[in-house]
């Protein structure tokens, strides 16, 4: 059994010739079975690491490895990981159902096996009542259920959450923190980015705080606070990154 | 398979529920090939079918005013209708407006008189060549008069070239009556009898026939009329109308963050833009069997020439698709490209027409001016009406269809590998 989920080693990566390094040397490894949190201000790479880490970015050298498998090596890779975006990267034309049917589909998923997933996913996610109805009908808290069903439907080892929350009610909110908790303890492996430092304490077992490229801090979440004598996430995120605006 | 089948799905699912889009698509270019051909049909019927109301103010009241009036309308071009005699000019050009007449012509006071005198004389010095005695009736004044010319009044909005149809139709009866005038006077002189009917008839009207041949490829005698042309014309323009929905389609999903999600599937992305391709290819060719059906079956109960389609259906079939999957290139291409849906949209409906209009779809490519020409072979609608015209108007086969469908070929490569450059340089793909 693998013991990392990611391995990053010796990563650089920078959007052109002319425009700054994003990532030089940079080094990352994730357990199985963590839930990890990759925190930081506007603009520290939190996104653009996650881009390189489903592939959506390729890295101009390094290696990211997922499972011991190279993310660049084989499409089949990406059978391994789910990715939940930030913004609702579905069709809103379309129902929970029709856009779980596609993206199934395109996740390797056969129509049996997508009949099943959407039934339990809609049930688990509160998305039963409105399975047929068009997406684009929906409340904010809804739309992000429909984008985590997308994401998990093929039973992913791995999932990717990029601010998974952002603009729902608590309800929904905390709905969305206990599935999140559920699904790791049956085994997948959650690599998450937020604002929301509550909810990343809440979640997170592990986490990386990144500035401007680089790991400036990471370890169990409790060792952190401990190491940094803060009680919270707040605290300590302040304490390393400062106070100073990051508009990016 | 399946993931193809879903994407298909998906891209159906989605158009179906975009009434507008469906409209732009169906209603639009239904809406256009009806009312333009109409439009077009009920002009080429007044220059080629109708008769032109025409005003005649008959100055003269003589024998052969009366001669020319008849064989002017022997012609079969006009509908004429009496004016008084003793209206002035100003007069008639009023109540051209009144009788909806574009024409009016006035045969002149001593019109008969001079036309006489002017055969007396023609006759006279025919038989003065051939030697013989002249004894013919001379005008008291024994001066050849020469005929006083006859007016044509026309409405300023009258083509040029109908015109000059009119022109040449005046003189054509002049002349007829002017060789009658002779040839009588000219019989008389010689056996001092009057000229029978039946031989005058006989002389007269032994016109020549030109026998008029269309050059179509199949040797057919096919009428090209407004259906002919119109139909396939805007089934072009309605087939590329649809690169505004296409392109915003695409927009849509890059904005979504839809593209960047199925980056991460372990799917090619090149399926879906393949699903996105053929879903609108079969929409164009619905649109294809939507208008054609209409000039089939609707136009002949609407009073329009009915649509005749080529007998080689193979080729239509083989026209049609490479043409939709032309426009579908171009709606990718612009939604690869367009960075909002209002630019998609914006600059989609805009560049269509104007590659409608320079490609032969609005004015037919020969009447286009000469500077124009090069610039029309850019457009690939241009392209697209040169494969239907082969088809429609020639009665062409797939041989001769080939010569429009490689520049198509060409234009839809070269769409595609610039959109998929597009889509690499965004990190799409």
């Amino acid at each position: 059994m693998e013991s990392a989920a990611i391995q990053i080693s010796n990563l650089n990566f920078q959007y052109a010739e002319n425009s700054g390094v994003v990532f030089k040397d940079f080094n990352l490894n994730i357990a199985v079975g963590e839930r990890f949190g990759l925190l930081g201000p506007n603009g520290a790479g939190k996104t653009t690491l996650m881009n390189l880490m489903t592939g959506v970015l390729q890295a101009k050298s390094g290696s990211i490895k997922l499972l011991g498998k190279e993310i660049s090596e084989d499409r089949e890779v990406k059978k391994l990981f789910g990715f939940v975006p930030q913004f609702h990267s579905f069709y809103q034309e379309l129902s929970p159902a029709e856009n779980l049917e596609f993206f199934g589909a395109w996740a390797g998923l056969n129509r049996k096996e997508i009949k099943e997933r959407t039934k339990e996913l809609l049930s688990v996610l509160g998305l039963s009542n409105v399975a047929d109805k068009p997406v684009s009908k929906f409340s904010g808290g809804m739309k992000n259920r429909v984008n985590l069903a997308i994401g998990v439907i093929h039973r992913p080892k791995i999932l990717f959450l990029d601010e998974p929350t952002t603009g729902v009610d608590v309800q929904t909110r905390h709905a969305i923190v206990d599935y999140l908790k559920e699904l790791n303890k049956a085994g997948t492996t959650l690599i998450y980015t937020s604002h929301h430092l509550t909810e990343a304490e809440s979640l997170c077992t592990k986490v990386a705080l990144i500035d401007e490229g680089k790991i400036i801090a990471q370890n169990d979440l409790q060792l952190l606070l401990q190491e940094h004598k803060q009680d919270g996430l707040e605290g300590l995120f302040l304490n390393l990154t400062g106070r100073s605006y990051r508009d990016s | 398979m399946y993931k193809l089948y879903t994407a298909i799905l998906k891209e159906l699912r989605i158009m179906l529920r975009d009434k507008a889009a469906l409209a732009v698509m169906f209603l639009m270019p239904v809406l256009l090939v009806v009312v333009i051909t109409s439009i077009q049909n009920s002009s080429l019927k007044m220059i080629n079918d109708n008769t032109v109301p025409m005003l005649v103010c008959n100055r003269d009241g003589g024998e052969s005013s009366l001669q020319f009036i008849d064989a002017l309308k022997k012609i079969g071009m006009f509908d004429l209708q009496k004016a008084d005699s003793s209206l002035t000019d100003k007069q008639l050009t009023d109540s051209m407006h009144s009788h909806d007449a574009l024409i009016a012509v006035v045969v002149p006071q001593g019109f008969t008189s001079a036309l006489k005198s002017k055969s007396q004389n023609i006759t006279g010095k025919a038989l003065t060549e051939f030697g013989m005695s002249v004894k013919i009736e001379q005008d008291s004044s024994a001066l050849v008069k020469e005929a006083p010319p006859v007016a044509m009044f026309y409405n300023p909005v009258l083509q040029e070239s109908f015109r000059l149809s009119v022109n040449g139709a005046l003189k054509s009866a002049q002349q007829f009556t002017e060789n009658r005038a002779v040839l009588q006077a000219l019989y008389l002189a010689m056996s001092d009898k009057k000229l029978p009917d039946s031989l005058e008839q006989q002389i007269l009207n032994n016109k020549s026939v030109i026998n008029q041949i269309p050059t179509a490829k199949d040797g057919s005698r096919k009428i090209p009329n407004a259906t002919q042309h119109n139909v396939p014309a805007w089934t072009i323009f309605a087939m590329f109308f649809i690169v505004v929905s296409l392109s915003t389609n695409v927009v849509k999903e890059k904005i979504s963050g839809s593209f960047i999600r199925l980056k991460t599937l372990p799917t090619s992305f090149i399926l879906n833009l393949a699903a996105k391709q053929i879903t609108y290819v079969v929409v164009t060719l619905a649109q294809v069997l939507v208008i054609f059906s209409l000039g089939i079956f609707l136009f002949p109960h609407i009073a329009l020439p009915k649509l005749v389609l080529p007998e080689n259906l193979g080729s239509l079939f083989l026209v049609s698709i490479m043409c939709g999957w032309c426009a579908v290139s171009y709606g990718v291409l612009i939604g690869v490209y367009a960075k909002s849906m209002e630019q998609a949209i914006g600059f989609g409906a805009v560049s269509v027409v104007i590659l409608a209009a320079i490609g032969g779809i609005v004015v037919p490519s020969f009447a286009m001016p000469e500077s124009l020409h090069l610039l029309m072979k850019i457009s690939p609608l241009h392209w697209c009406m040169e494969a239907y015209n082969t088809l429609f108007l020639e009665g062409g086969y797939m041989t001769n269809v080939l010569y429009s469908l490689l520049p198509i070929l060409l234009i839809i490569t070269a769409m595609q590998f610039v959109a998929i450059a597009g889509l690499k340089k965004q990190r799409l793909i």
